[in-house]
């Protein structure tokens, strides 16, 4: 015997609610911006085809460096991602979960960035940059704990004797 | 008959040349303060041993070449010329310590570059380097800009005569005041002055732009530092376009413009003179060659239409002009993009402007603009010569702090050292090419190193061939020092070997 749809539903009742699932995962898809977090997009990548990205929605990673910058309602951050390092003009609440900017005495965070990339922002001068829509954490920054290097330390006393000793013979001399 | 170089002469090389360095390593007691103060335990040890290792071989070589005798023109030209290589070799060694640099010779190269105020960078992480190492390459531009030798004429070298042989070596052939170690500490007082005001300026602007108060004056001291000495570091690997900031950029620019005009016209300009600014045959071409070449850029920008908007592209276009007309180098582009977006006609554009360079006595690198003006006057002369009756006198005038007579001597000379800096710039074209790189872009590149400049295509990096940084090297010592205390340091080695 041929059987049409499922074990308890009519054949005509299973497609209705095989539409009513697919609305319903589009809509959960569409709700949860992290799911489509698309493949990061190098910085080489951006600078180098910055013709073929104008104005398309990307996504970039990298750690956050130097200052966040706060310009009214939005703010400044510049993100690098081992190459190079682009500017990122996002709202201002948004860089509240950043709290470590790379520097020499820490590690930025490490931030993952949806926006459109400008070639040539008109807004902003000309300059190539991303305007954020979203932002997350990846991996949280830490402050760098300095150790003194032993064997430069070293060299320095070596070398503080042998000038002292080049002292020590020009006075002789001078005698 | 070639003479063989006596040892009276290496004595007083010798002696000169290690006062410079004792001089120069005296300054690495600033960077040490700082990482003291900051608690960079590392970074200050790096200063230290560079220190240790600059005074042994500094005190080493005025013991073992005492003398008291003053120099001569050839010993004067080459001390100059040793003393660049030792100051490279030298302010080296902290910056490798770091481990920021991938090898001794890109440390050279970044020494060099910061010592010739070029700004081309090798750096490896900069946005982690420590403020002890950022003060010094930024430091490193301050005093090469108004002249290793000349931190030591302000300081150690007495005897007036030797200090003037010096400082011509290090091509600055105008005297402002009468005395030369006078004339050097007023290039110092100029510096010092511009120095505040610059770092006030530069540090309040960082912090209208959101920037934290300390990092915001320390980007501004080091900022006005490569700016004014037309150099080009800055203290983030994006350089100027870190801080996304009009406000910032227009700062830069005027700091820039200061910096590519004469100290004798600054000097003037103190002492009330300010019409000079308007008769000056170097201010006058600078302006006209810095709208010519301007014309050249804007065209093909709007030619190729990257910047629809009018002010998007004279924003974009003047400060990559006038950071290369000025020596500077200073970029709100990344390198790629000048391949990648710019086009031919406007990188032609920038070449020309970064040729050409600033004023003579100023920091900055490339031909010059009295030698641009004095070469046109001498071509309206000769047109005139050919159109005027053949009785007729023609005598042309140009005016540069007084008015003077074009004499055939200062013509020749003018085109010799233009040819001189063609040539440079050719030779760097050619390594690049044999390298594999297309000609407008390795002549970009040549150019900006042997012009003192520092903007680039993308070229220079750390995985570029070792020949070619030994090539951009040695453009930026030459294209430095201006060719004449080369020539002499050659000729003496060429006499020390073949001379009797």
């Amino acid at each position: 015997m041929k059987v049409h749809g499922s074990w308890f539903l009519p054949a005509g009742r299973q497609g209705m609610v095989c539409g009513i699932l697919f609305f319903i995962m589009l809509f959960g898809v569409l709700c949860l911006p992290p799911a489509v977090w698309a493949q990061p997009i190098s910085s080489t990548e951006l600078i180098n085809n910055a013709k073929q990205y104008d104005g398309k929605l990307v996504a970039y990673e990298g750690e956050a460096i130097g200052d966040i910058m706060v310009r009214g309602e939005y703010a400044w951050i510049n993100v690098h991602d081992g190459k190079t390092a682009i500017g990122i003009w996002i709202d201002k609440d948004l860089t509240k979960d950043i709290f470590y900017a790379g520097s020499y005495k820490s590690k930025g965070d490490w931030v993952e960035i949806r926006g459109v990339f400008q070639r040539a922002c008109p807004q902003h001068g000309g300059d190539l940059d991303i305007h954020a829509q979203a932002i997350r954490v990846i991996r949280q920054g830490r402050q760098t704990q300095e150790k003194l290097n032993l064997s430069k330390s070293n060299q320095a006393i070596v070398l503080l004797a042998i000038l002292g000793m080049i002292w020590i013979l020009t006075r002789l001399k001078r005698k | 008959m070639i003479l063989k170089p006596r040892l009276e002469d290496i004595k007083n090389i010798g002696y000169y040349l290690g006062k410079i360095i004792i001089g120069l390593s005296l300054t690495m007691f600033l960077p040490i303060i700082l990482g003291l103060a900051l608690g960079e335990i590392n970074p200050t040890l790096d200063f230290v041993i560079g220190l240790e290792i600059s005074l042994i071989f500094g005190l080493i070589l005025t013991k073992l070449c005492f003398t008291e005798k003053d120099l001569n023109w050839m010993q004067g030209m080459i001390v100059v010329s040793l003393a660049w290589l030792v100051a490279m070799l030298l302010g080296a060694i902290p910056l490798y310590l770091s481990g920021h640099w991938k090898s001794y010779l890109d440390a050279c190269f970044d020494a060099m570059s910061g010592f010739a105020t070029t700004g081309l960078v090798l750096v490896q992480d900069l946005d982690h380097i420590s403020f002890s190492h950022n003060l010094w390459r930024h430091l490193i531009m301050f005093i090469g800009g108004q002249g290793i030798v000349i931190v030591a004429l302000s300081f150690f070298v007495k005897g007036a005569s030797g200090a003037f042989k010096m400082y011509v070596g290090e091509a600055r052939e105008e005297r402002i005041l009468p005395n030369v170690i006078n004339t050097a500490r007023f290039i110092w007082l100029v510096s010092i002055v511009y120095l505040i005001l610059g770092t006030l300026a530069l540090g309040i602007t960082g912090i209208l732009n959101g920037m934290k108060a300390i990092n915001a004056f320390f980007h501004g001291a080091c900022v006005f530092m490569a700016a004014f000495d037309t150099g080009g570091f800055t203290p983030q690997s994006q350089n100027i376009l870190y801080y996304h900031s009009l406000p910032y950029e227009v700062v830069t620019v005027v700091i820039m413009i200061l910096g590519a005009i004469n100290f004798k016209l600054h000097y003037h300009i103190w002492m009330g003179n300010r019409r000079e600014i308007l008769k000056n045959i170097e201010t006058v071409t600078l302006f006209i060659t810095m709208m010519i070449t301007f014309f050249i850029t804007a065209v093909g920008l709007q030619q190729l239409n990257i910047y629809p908007k009018a002010m998007v592209l004279f924003r974009k276009g003047f400060y990559q002009l006038v950071s290369g007309h000025t020596g500077t180098g200073y970029q709100t582009l990344y390198p790629m993009q000048f391949v990648t977006d710019w086009g031919n006609l406007p990188l032609v554009g920038v070449i020309c402007a970064m040729a050409l360079g600033g004023a003579v006595c100023s920091t900055t690198g490339a031909i010059k603009m009295l030698r641009v003006g004095i070469i046109f006057k001498a071509l309206l002369q000769d047109i005139k010569r050919i159109i005027l009756p053949e009785r007729a006198v023609v005598v042309q005038k140009f005016h540069h702090i007084k008015t003077l007579f074009l004499e055939d001597k200062t013509a020749r000379s003018a085109l010799l050292i233009t040819l001189a800096y063609l040539l440079l710039y050719g030779l760097g074209s050619i390594v690049g090419m044999l390298f594999g790189y297309s000609f407008l872009y390795s002549l970009f590149e040549s150019t900006s190193a042997a012009a003192n400049v520092g903007l680039s295509c993308g070229i220079t990096s750390a995985d570029m061939p070792a020949a070619l940084k030994v090539t951009y090297i040695f453009q930026m010592w030459a294209g430095r020092l201006e060719f004449m205390s080369i020539f002499t340091l050659i000729g003496f080695f060429i006499a020390a070997i073949k001379g009797k």
